[in-house]
Order: C-alpha cells, then structure tokens, then sequence
C-alpha cells in the first residue's frame, strides 16, 4: 500500500509540474484571486482559467468525489497526498466554492441517484454557483424559528419570505435553502429546496459591513415558483438535512482553523518589528502575547489532528465539532486582533496599494463574524454544555 | 501514527486506572498527610506498581523493564494526576531513566535493573533557585583524586531525602547560564558530605533542600560525558516536562469531573445550579481548553518516541497548555463548588494545591511559553 501512495505521490507531483501555472503558485493577494467559478464568472487571467479547466478535467477540484460525480476518487490517504502535494508547491485552491463545501456533502448523504449525477458535476467544474439561504432577519441562532413559506401549489411550491447573510447572493447562480412548508410542526416543517437564482421573484441587496465589503446579502422571495422534484431529503425533514450540514460546516471551519503550516505569528511578526541585542521580538510584553497565542495555536494544531483522526474513525464525540469550531475561531479572532497590534499604524490604512487595499484592518474586522457565523460561540458552548457535558435543563 | 491511543495502550489505561483508584485514591493521599508521614510515599504501594511493571515502564527489556515509550508512561501518569496519588514514579521511572538511557555506561547497567524491580528511588537535583534554570547551575565539581568533589546546594529535590540516588546537575567548567561545561552525577544516599533538609509543601508532598559539602564521587559516578552533561539532562527535562503535562491532565481531569458532578446535584433558587448558563458556558470553556491539553500532551508524547525534532517545540507547548488548562479547571472547581470547595475536607482543593506543585515542575507555564518563544526565533 505504502509503495502505492510512493507511486501516487509521484504521478501527482509530476501532473502539478505539468499542469499548475507558476500565477496559481503565488498567493492569493486579493478577492479576485480567490476562483469562485459560476455562470457569470470573470476569470482574472488565464492562468486561473486553466488551472481551473485542468483540475475539473483530472476531478481534482473534489478529489475524493466519485468520478461520476465529477471528483477523482481518491481514498483519503490519496487525497492527503494530493493536498500536501498541492501545499509544497503553494499551489492556489481551483475552485472555491459552496457546492462543494455545503451542498455536495448533503448532496452525497441525502441525495437521490438522479439528484447527484445532475447536481454534482457542474459543481465540480465550477460552472454553477451555489449560496446558502438559512438565516432570516429575525431567525439568527434560532433558526428554526425560520418563517420563509413555500404554499403547496399542487406541482410547485409557492414561496414568500426573505433571508439574511446569503454569502455571494448576488453572484450565485442557485441557492440551496430552508422553506417552511408546514406551519405547525416547527422542526418537521421546514424542507431543504434547490432552486435557481434567475427564477422570477428573487432579488438580492448586498449588506455592506464594518469590513467595508460586502461579502453577505439580503435575498427576497416573492412568489417565487420551486418545482416539487427541487429538494432534497423528505419534504418537511430539511432540519434534518440542515443539522448535518452544520456539523459539516462545523467540522470544516475547524479543520481550517488547524490547517496550514506551523507559522510562528511571534516570528513573522520580529522580522517586522525587530529584535533586541538579545535576539528578543522588541517588545517585551507584544512578545509575551505573541508566544501565548503560538503556544495555543500549536496546541490547537494537535487538537486538530485528534480531532480529524478520531472523527474519520468514528471515536469522536458526536457534538465535538461544536469544540473544534468554537476553539477554532475564538483563536482566530485572536490572531487578527495580534496581526493588528503587530502591524501598528500601517494596519490603519484602509485603501492604500500599499496595505494592499487594506488587507490588514478588513481582515481583522471580518474575522469578528467567525464566532457568529455557522453558529455562535455561544450556541456553540449551549450544545457543548448539554450534548458533551451532559449538563442539566441545557 | 494517529493522535489517538491504540489497542494495546487502552488495555494498559484499562489496568492501570483501577489498580491506582483501588489503591491510591485520594483518600491515600489523605491519611499520609494526616498521619505526619515522613516518607512522602507509600514504599508498600511503590512495590506493587513495580509488580504491575509501571516502576520500569520506560526501561528497556533488557534492564528488566517493559521497554515502552512515552504514550505509555503517560497513561499511567494521567491515572497519578486523577487520584493525586503521592508517587516517585515521575521522577524515577520517568525523568531519571530517561537520562539514563540516554547515558548508557556503568550507572545505567547499575540503576535501570534496580528501578525495574522497584528497589531504587532517583530524586532529580536539578534545580538551585525558586524559578527554574537548569543551565543556571552552580553547584561545582573539581577534580579530586580518581574523581569529583562536589560542593553546593539544589532545591525543590522531590523525595531527595529518601530517594537511594540523586542525579545531580554540577558545573565542571564554564560558567552559570552555560549549557557546556555542565555534568550530570548519580551520586547515592549516604555519600559522605550530603544532607538533606525535606520540606513539606503545599500539596503535602515532600522536597528537599540538598546541601553538597565536600561529597566525594568516582569518576565513574558520571552518567553520560563530563561537561557534556547537557545530553543527558535534555532527555531527562523533556521527559519530566511531557510527564508532569501528562500528570496536569490528569488532575484537571478529576478536578473538571468532580465539579461537573457537583453542577448537577447541587440546588440552590430551587434549581440545580449546572441549570445556569453563567456556569454552563465556563463549564464548555474549561472542557474544550482541556480537550486541546490533552491532544498536545498526547501529541509530545507520540514526537519524544519517535525521536522528531519537533518534539522540543512540542513539549513546552504541551506543558504550557497543561499548565493552562489544569489551573483553569482548579480554579473553576473551587469557585464553583462554592463555600464547600474551601474547605479542606473536600477534596477539590487538594487538587489545586497538586496543580501548583506540579506546574512548577521543571518550568512553569511562563517559562515554557517564553520557550517556545525562543525555539521560534524571537
């Protein structure tokens, strides 16, 4: 086996020689550099046009996909090879994309066989964009409260109602979403259903935040009509859908948050500042800080590695992504706000080429939505408290 | 290797936890205090964790141990945090052997046998000052006939007044802060010139202050190389520091138990208390701060038994975070215990009384935060 992995390595080392354009080898500077893919995409050169086209060819924008679904079919440890491959080029992601993260996932679990063979593909290319209408403006961390209606017109359903923080909204081509379908059953009311963004009745509003972007929109819909085939699921189960994309989306905010090389933030960060005679980060309490949060990170990193490891092989906790994405993204509001004290005041510039477009303070400010976003901190602890913990009336 | 325990070490966790919750629950702990014991350990249950294998549990089979690794020690090590069992085993079974093995020679052939089969105990003199600093050794070694002449005192010697040898850190040449020019000595109980002078502290175990006058040595009472010291010292603080993590866990662990337990049978306004969510989020706080613990701890373990070179890195993080989250689970047990937590006849307190030994330990969170620090560069 391993002298297969050996092999395996080797074939994808050579592939990315031949195929990775030496553009997609540099970091990501700016939005347009992150590939989102979709119907309206604008490819920001032809590098990233064909580095794309390359990976969607090979099934390497989801290689652990089954090649009829457009992935590669990779094990997990061929996978890992892949992406440690990937990383020792600093090869840029292809396709960034919902429809692989959120969609193919639940797809995958819940889909029906016809469902999967015309869903998932065009996901793998990078041809249709995919959003997440879950949030409405008064169902935040109660999301079940949600009251988005789809009136069952015999063929289709009829749906009323509006979301909130649909990331890209306004530039995806089809959004997945939960709709009320059953007023008086509040977790067996509500269906999972796919349609697409052009139907008549849907119209997005971006929301500009305190990062100066606007990331997150609003969606209406206004008798909007869904065929009855555009779900997935069982009609009035989609909480059920929903929670298992939640743990999923838990699971890979976490692994982000463990991912990476094992930069010291303290070290990056003397280079900048200087050190004194001593070989010390000039700042003795900032370097104090600094050091506690590589500490933390470091042991987070192994946490993440646990965490992988037991999950893949079933001896996780259940509720522990609740932990992982917790830990993960308290640590990483933490980073930023460190990046920030390092920086000084060239962190302040808001525009400039030389802060890259206010790389620095946008980054920070957008960070503050981590602990928010897929469930917050406090949500998180809510379920850690009852479901780990066992605590009472939780 | 997957950051998780195999087969073979959940059956030792298996064996492990009860024979030490049987025989050395806390209430062991308890009555050696009480009793005004002068030993600082149960030499009866020292016997029978030699009989279990766990004395030489990190000797190599050919010394009669059981030749296992770090992973290992660390599991029982955890089943010691969790009862706040009074133990050498830290010291002996897994700081000292660690040097020794790393040194090889006379003193290891003499040593690891009797280690294995629980008839020696080996105190660590490492230490001189409150805070610590092993390269800040002082203590001098001269030359002297076939051998040395040691002259100085160390600190906080856990069991240094009872233990049948002392590995000693001395300075044979360079000068304080030097890692060359340091030299690592067993040097017996008894030896002509040595005194100890046990002092009980806070958690009711017993360390010494050791004074060296005039202690006359052999040459070959020198574990490793001379002024090479360092070498053997390093595994032996890499060792101790993953050990006493492991040890930490433990005790955060009971401790995060015991007061979960207690969150859900007291009431007070007519609800049980683990019903608020002011406790029940500090409560998540603690067990994910423990959860991360536990992996870096079990992370520097897997790193020292395969020899990596991240191991160093790891293992000041591992005892840095440790020390972290143990110190939070003592403190969120006392405070939410309330009134009873302060007393003495319960025992949450006496885990925090073992958490604050045990950080000082070969370096406290501070010292191993500036570490890893300094292992990065700045």
């Amino acid at each position: 086996m391993s002298e297969n992995l050996d092999d395996f390595r080797a074939e994808v080392r050579a592939w990315l020689a031949a195929n990775c354009p030496d553009e997609m080898r540099k970091p990501a500077n700016e939005e347009g550099d992150i590939c989102w893919g979709g119907r309206n995409w604008v490819f920001k050169n032809d590098a990233q046009r064909d580095w794309l086209h390359a990976c969607a060819a090979k099934g390497y924008t989801v290689p652990d996909w089954p090649v009829a679904y457009g992935g590669a079919g990779l094990s997990a440890e061929q996978t890992k090879i892949l992406r440690s491959e990937m990383a020792r080029i600093g090869a840029r992601a292809p396709l960034s994309s919902f429809g692989i993260w959120m969609l193919g996932p639940a797809l995958l679990h819940f889909g029906t066989e016809e469902q999967k063979l015309h869903y998932l593909p065009p996901i793998a290319r990078g041809e249709i964009r995919w959003c997440q209408g879950y949030s409405e403006p008064g169902s935040g961390s109660d999301l079940v409260s949600l009251q988005s209606y789809g009136e069952d017109k015999g063929d289709h359903w009829l749906v009323n109602g509006s979301k909130i923080w649909t990331s890209y909204a306004d530039k995806a081509d089809w959004i997945f979403a939960l709709i009320r379908t059953d007023k008086a059953n509040k977790y067996q009311g509500i269906t999972f259903m796919l349609f697409d963004m052009e139907s008549p009745g849907v119209s997005t509003k971006p929301i500009l935040l305190i990062s100066g972007n606007s990331p997150f929109c609003e969606t209406f819909f206004d008798n909007v009509a869904v065929p009855k085939t555009q779900f997935i699921g069982e009609v009035n189960r989609g909480w059920d859908v929903a929670k298992y994309l939640l743990g999923h989306e838990r699971e890979m905010i976490s692994g982000g948050g463990a991912g990476g090389d094992m930069v010291s933030i303290g070290a990056l960060y003397a280079q900048a500042i200087g050190k004194n005679a001593a070989g010390e980060l000039d700042d003795p309490v900032l370097r104090a800080e600094m050091a506690a949060f590589d500490t933390d990170v470091f042991a987070f990193r192994a946490m993440g590695e646990r965490f992988m490891d037991m999950w893949k092989t079933g001896r996780a906790h259940p509720a522990s992504s609740n932990m992982m994405k917790y830990a993960g993204t308290e640590l990483n509001k933490r980073r930023h706000e460190l990046v920030m004290s390092g920086a000084g005041s060239a962190g302040l510039e808001w525009d400039s080429t030389e802060s890259k477009g206010g790389s620095k303070p946008r980054g920070w400010l957008r960070t503050k939505a981590n602990s928010i976003e897929g469930g917050t901190s406090e949500v998180m602890l809510n379920v850690i408290a009852k479901r780990i913990l066992d605590l009472p009336g939780a | 290797m997957p950051l998780y325990h195999n087969e073979e070490q959940a059956m030792l966790r298996d064996s492990a936890a009860p024979f030490i919750a049987d025989n050395a629950p806390v209430s062991h702990l308890r009555s050696l205090r009480d009793s005004g014991d002068a030993t600082g350990f149960s030499r009866d249950l020292w016997k029978e964790f030699a009989e279990m294998g766990f004395a030489g549990i990190l000797v190599g089979e050919d010394h009669g141990g059981m030749g296992l690794g770090h992973v290992e020690a660390g599991i029982v090590l955890e089943e010691i945090g969790r009862n706040l069992t009074p133990s050498p085993f830290l010291s002996t079974s897994v700081a000292a052997v660690s040097a020794l093995k790393a040194a090889g020679g006379a003193q290891a052939a003499e040593w690891l046998p009797r280690i294995a089969t629980g008839d020696a105990i080996v105190a660590l003199a490492i230490d001189e000052k409150p805070r610590h600093g092993p390269e800040g050794s002082v203590l001098a070694a001269t030359r002297a006939g076939n051998g040395f002449k040691l002259n100085g005192q160390k600190c906080f010697v856990l069991s240094g007044h009872v233990a049948d040898m002392l590995l000693v850190l001395a300075r044979t040449g360079g000068s304080a802060g030097d890692k060359d020019g340091l030299t690592l000595f067993a040097v017996p109980q008894g030896a002509a010139g040595l005194s100890a002078d046990p002092r009980r502290l806070v958690d009711a175990t017993l360390a010494s202050h050791v004074r060296f006058d005039d202690v006359t040595v052999d040459a070959d009472a020198v574990v490793g190389e001379v002024d090479a010291g360092w070498d053997a010292v390093k595994p032996l603080l890499a060792a101790a520091r993953t050990g006493a993590a492991a040890e930490m866990v433990g005790v955060g662990q009971g401790a995060m138990d015991m007061t979960m337990d207690y969150l859900k049978q007291r009431k007070q306004f007519g609800r049980l208390i683990g019903e608020f969510q002011a406790l029940q989020h500090r409560a998540a706080h603690l067990y994910s701060e423990m959860e991360i613990a536990r992996a870096s701890v079990l992370k520097a373990q897997q790193l020292l038994d395969e020899g990596d070179a991240g191991a160093e890195l790891m293992v000041s993080v591992a005892k840095a975070k440790a020390g972290r989250a143990t110190n939070l689970a003592v403190r969120e047990g006392v405070q939410m215990h309330g009134g009873i937590g302060m007393t003495d006849e319960y025992d949450i307190g006496l885990y925090m009384k073992r958490d604050r030994a045990l950080a000082e330990f070969m370096g406290d969170v501070h010292y191993h935060i500036d570490r890893v620090a300094r292992l990065n560069g700045y």
